[in-house]
């Protein structure tokens, strides 16, 4: 029964954030189709479709009620239709989409992915064996955890790319050199580009997770189940593992699926400063060019993964902690 | 109030199914001259200088205001004391029944995870929270089973299982429940029934009937002294209820600031007191004529006694 | 950063759960003082405060942020005590007046978000029924909602960006998670005997909020808005970096922002990139130790020098 009540929550949600797509460009003064037409016109002269298809996405053809457009607009997603992109001109926005949303999703969610488990074993051991050396890494991870993610990119470039060389300065791959395809050369490439970017990340990220598990880690330990289960001669791997961090670890699992939604964000920012390939670097290129169309089909997928996320893990919680159940929580 | 006669006898009875190489009335657990400090900006002498001598199969109380120091002392006994709690003297040794002489003070990762649970186990206050919540009650009783008796098969562990659970009033069928499906008073039988998995010598209650209603804490008092009948092992039983221990205890050690200041028989207690301090507890039991109560929970001075 | 957010508000609500102690509270005062003022304390107080003496006098003794001279990218120097930027500006004038502008705009948002989260977390728990269900949802949704992406679409459509759109915006955005804790935490309020009590006196409804359950919930709020700061910071340096930030005014995004496009790294022109962020850190930081060091008075368990002391004098002790 829960389960059901919490997909309706989360169909709710989708709806609201269509709605919101669909509602913003109307709610502002400014007429996004004139000031796009307008910027557009610099570039050259624009077709009779091009306007037609703006004024579709935005509504403003006044003669049609606005409940229509709504159904319109709610029509074109169902069918796939999410316009088609000016930066990108004239591939449909659906086609950007699925060949930026691969790069972000394994770069992003790989790495957010390892980054959690690594913080959650290393903290796992700090509130274990507390008052030992592993407790003076918390200050600097989390002195870590306030920088922001973009600058510790420019950071790590400048430092490994710029002087060191060691890495590349941007990019999905060589460009020079492969293209996307099944083979090593390009998967090798990839890894390669992708190693400062995912660095980026696991630095600025894994202090939190470290923090948040040791402090778990440290009041479940004056448990009573713990202590009895300590009591019990029980191997101290077995109690840290199956007694204290399973435990300790609910907490921080359902903060990962909250997380997710900042990682997105992050994304956007760090992948402009790598000129990575992915969901955010298209999400920026289309706000710089007032690609409208592309910007709302890119949000709406981002959105839609958000969710996905946050569902998945919200089930995934029903198994690991068998009380929410039994209360339908 | 009664006193079973059968459980008045005197500290060391042999008890049957006991066999082994030791005479019959030979301690199980002598505890001298232990001393426990709670370290900090103030240091505070939780137990002070207790010595206790415990038979084979005998059931001792120790009874006490909150704060006397008694759940302090059984932890201490068993190595589960934490920092800043520490113990600064004396020593515990357990007389197994095999003639060895365990120092359990000196004991050390794998020896005292091996003496744990096998030789004394303990039920804690207030079970609600002594089973792990996310696994169910087979796995942790299988964890014990894992442990400490590696050459069991799953069959085996299986049916001691069911065994130990029907042993305590429980339907076996609750193996596969968790922590939050059983009601309180199952919980603690629960808790019985795994500190008896391994046929200790020795278990150790602090308060397991505190948290429980009357009439189920009624029934686990019995189902506690039928199993020690049947089976046999030593009891502290720790509590801040002493007309309960009256009933169910064989010696009853009344605590007070971390110091014993009486211990003796059951009856002797209840008859012929000679600590005055003693004799101020008896006379606090709620009677049924509504007199003054209470006394045992939140302390109180003796009169003509200063705060100390 | 949001676990860390996550988990001090997670000390903080532990902490009003338990019912105050009279004893506590009799010789609290001056303990409190004592055992908040540890190193870790006074190295966030101190750190905040000169970032803050340097966002408040740093504007009125520097050169003019916006000066351009011919001397375009150049290294620190006697004239230019950080340098300039690849347009002559001096680095250093340009990073007070950042201060200051960045410092407003955490300060600013954050007030309003806890405003924002006080008034659907607060008041929905505290009438219940329908109001309470409706902010509840209203509060879940905003929070499944990718922010930052939706910020960036809200601000990209506005024609004039500045200060005050990307204050509100972020505050509009940011209230959610506030609001969740909040509600939480004034429903288990609620049902305290003592606000029962001034329920059933006949205490008016506001009365009771502000008298009985705010005092509670200060020590969310307090952790909140600390870490709300560092969030409006980070995200406004964000906005601007991708530029849809305040981009007329001088903040550490803007700063930033500039250095990038003034291909800074290229150049090595650590002076431009490296001082914005490092102060960021720097401010981000301070805030969690203070926050950090309020979480360890309020709850002892989470002290860890004092336990590692205990037990190396423990161990000493035993061996002698």
């Amino acid at each position: 029964m829960s389960i059901l009540r919490k997909l309706a929550f989360y169909l709710v949600a989708l709806f609201a954030a269509l709605t919101l797509n669909f509602a913003i460009p109307r709610m502002l003064p400014s007429n996004p189709v004139d000031v796009l037409l307008g910027k557009l016109q610099a570039q050259g002269p624009v077709t009779p479709e091009t306007r037609q298809a703006l004024m579709l996405l935005f509504g403003t053809d006044t003669s049609v009620p606005i409940w229509q457009q709504y159904l319109d607009y709610l029509q074109s997603l169902a069918t796939g239709n999410l316009g088609v992109s000016v930066t990108y001109f004239p591939t449909p926005v659906t086609e950007v989409i699925a060949s930026a949303l691969p790069w972000t999703l394994v770069l992003v969610g790989l790495t957010t992915l390892i980054t959690f488990v690594i913080g959650m074993v290393i903290g796992t051991i700090a509130g274990w064996k507390r008052g030992t050396w592993v407790d003076s890494l918390i200050p600097s991870t989390t002195i870590l955890a306030s920088v922001p993610y973009f600058w510790l990119a420019m950071v790590l470039v400048y430092l490994l790319s710029v002087t060191a060389g060691i890495f590349p300065l941007g990019g999905g791959y060589d460009v020079r050199r492969t293209s996307p395809e099944l083979s090593f050369e390009f998967l090798s490439s990839a890894l390669y580009y992708a190693a400062l970017p995912a660095l980026t990340i696991v630095i600025s990220s894994i202090g939190g997770w470290i923090l948040g598990m040791r402090n778990m880690m440290v009041s479940t330990l004056s448990e009573d189940y713990v202590i009895t289960a300590r009591a019990k001669g029980l191997s101290p791997k077995r109690v840290m593992i199956t007694y204290a961090a399973r435990n300790a670890a609910l907490p921080s699992i359902a903060g990962f699926a909250i997380s997710l939604g900042f990682v997105v964000g992050g994304s956007v920012v760090m992948e402009q400063v790598f000129s990575y390939p992915g969901i955010g670097n298209a999400f920026l290129l289309a706000v710089q060019n007032n690609d409208y169309a592309l910007m709302q089909g890119l949000f709406l997928v981002i959105t839609i993964s958000v969710l996905g996320a946050n569902l998945l893990v919200d089930l995934l919680y029903q198994f690991i902690d068998p009380r929410t159940r039994a209360r339908g929580v | 109030m009664s006193t079973n006669p059968e459980m008045s006898s005197a500290a060391g009875v042999a008890t049957p199914g006991r066999s082994g190489s030791v005479a019959p009335d030979s301690p199980l657990l002598s505890i001298s001259g232990l001393s426990i400090d709670y370290l900090g900006e103030r240091t505070v002498h939780a137990v002070a200088n207790v010595s206790l001598q415990l038979g084979r199969g005998e059931i001792i109380g120790l009874a006490g205001e909150s704060g006397c120091g008694k759940s302090t002392l059984a932890y201490g006994i068993n190595q589960l004391l934490v920092p800043p709690a520490v113990i600064t003297e004396g020593g515990v040794t357990f007389h197994d029944r095999s003639g060895d002489d365990i120092d359990v003070l000196a004991l050390e990762d794998k020896e005292l995870r091996r003496y744990r649970w096998n030789k004394v186990s303990m039920v804690f206050q207030g079970a609600m929270n002594s089973l792990n919540p996310v696994i169910s009650v087979r796995a942790q009783l299988n964890d014990v089973f894992a442990t400490h008796r590696p050459q069991m098969s799953k069959a085996e562990r299986r049916l001691r299982s069911g065994e130990l659970l029907e042993l305590v009033g429980v339907d076996p069928k609750r193996l596969d429940s968790y922590a939050h499906e059983l009601s309180g008073g199952m919980r603690q039988r629960v808790m019985i029934a795994m500190a008896l998995a391994l046929d200790p010598e020795l278990m150790i209650m602090d308060e397991p009937t505190t948290a429980l209603d009357v009439v189920v804490q009624r029934d686990i008092l019995l189902e506690i002294t039928r199993l020690r009948e049947e089976l046999g092992f030593a009891v502290i039983f720790i509590t801040h209820d002493l007309p309960l221990l009256l009933e169910i205890s064989d010696r009853i050690a009344i605590m007070r600031h971390g110091r014993i200041v009486e211990m003796a028989s059951a009856e002797e207690i209840f008859f012929a007191a000679q600590d005055p301090y003693t004799r101020q507890l008896l006379r606090s039991f709620p009677s049924l004529t509504g007199e003054r109560g209470d006394f045992i929970r939140h302390g109180a001075q003796l009169e003509n006694e200063e705060v100390r | 950063m949001a676990e860390l957010i996550t988990e001090s508000i997670a000390v903080r609500a532990d902490a009003a759960d338990e019912e105050p102690d009279d004893s506590q509270r009799r010789r609290g005062r001056s303990a409190f003082w004592r055992r908040l003022l540890t190193p870790k304390f006074v190295v966030g107080a101190v750190v905040v405060l000169l970032i803050v003496l340097f966002g408040l006098i740093g504007p009125l003794i520097t050169q003019d942020p916006n000066a351009i001279d011919n001397i375009g990218l150049s290294s620190p120097s006697g004239a230019h005590p950080l340098g300039t930027t690849s347009v002559g500006q001096d680095v250093l004038a340009q990073l007070a007046h950042s201060t200051r502008g960045s410092l407003t705009v955490g300060v600013l948002v954050a007030a309003f978000t806890l405003g924002l989260s006080a008034f659907f977390g607060i008041i929905g728990a505290y009438i219940g029924g329908i109001t309470d269900e409706g902010f509840s949802l209203l509060s879940n949704v905003m929070l499944v909602i990718p922010g930052l992406p939706l910020v960036i679409v809200i601000a990209s459509y506005v024609e004039s960006q500045s200060v005050l759109l990307v204050i509100v915006v972020l505050a509009l955005t940011g209230w959610a998670a506030g609001a969740r804790v909040l509600r939480a935490q004034t429903l288990s309020l609620r049902n305290r005997e003592y606000v029962l009590a001034s329920r059933v006196a006949g205490e008016r409804t506001w009365r009771v909020i502000c008298v009985e359950i705010l005092p509670n919930l200060l020590p969310v709020m307090s952790s909140g808005f600390v870490f709300g700061i560092v969030g409006a910071v980070l995200a406004e340096a964000g906005l601007s970096f991708i530029g849809i930030g305040a981009t007329g005014s001088l903040t550490w995004g803007t700063m930033l922002a500039d250095a990038q496009n003034g291909q800074a790294l290229l150049f090595g022109a650590w002076w431009w990139f490296a001082p914005p962020g490092l102060l960021i850190a720097a401010l981000g930081a301070a805030l969690s130790l203070i926050n950090f060091s309020i979480d360890e008075v309020i709850n002892p368990k989470l002290r860890t020098t004092n336990i590692a002391k205990v037990e190396r004098r423990t161990k000493r002790e035993h061996q002698s």
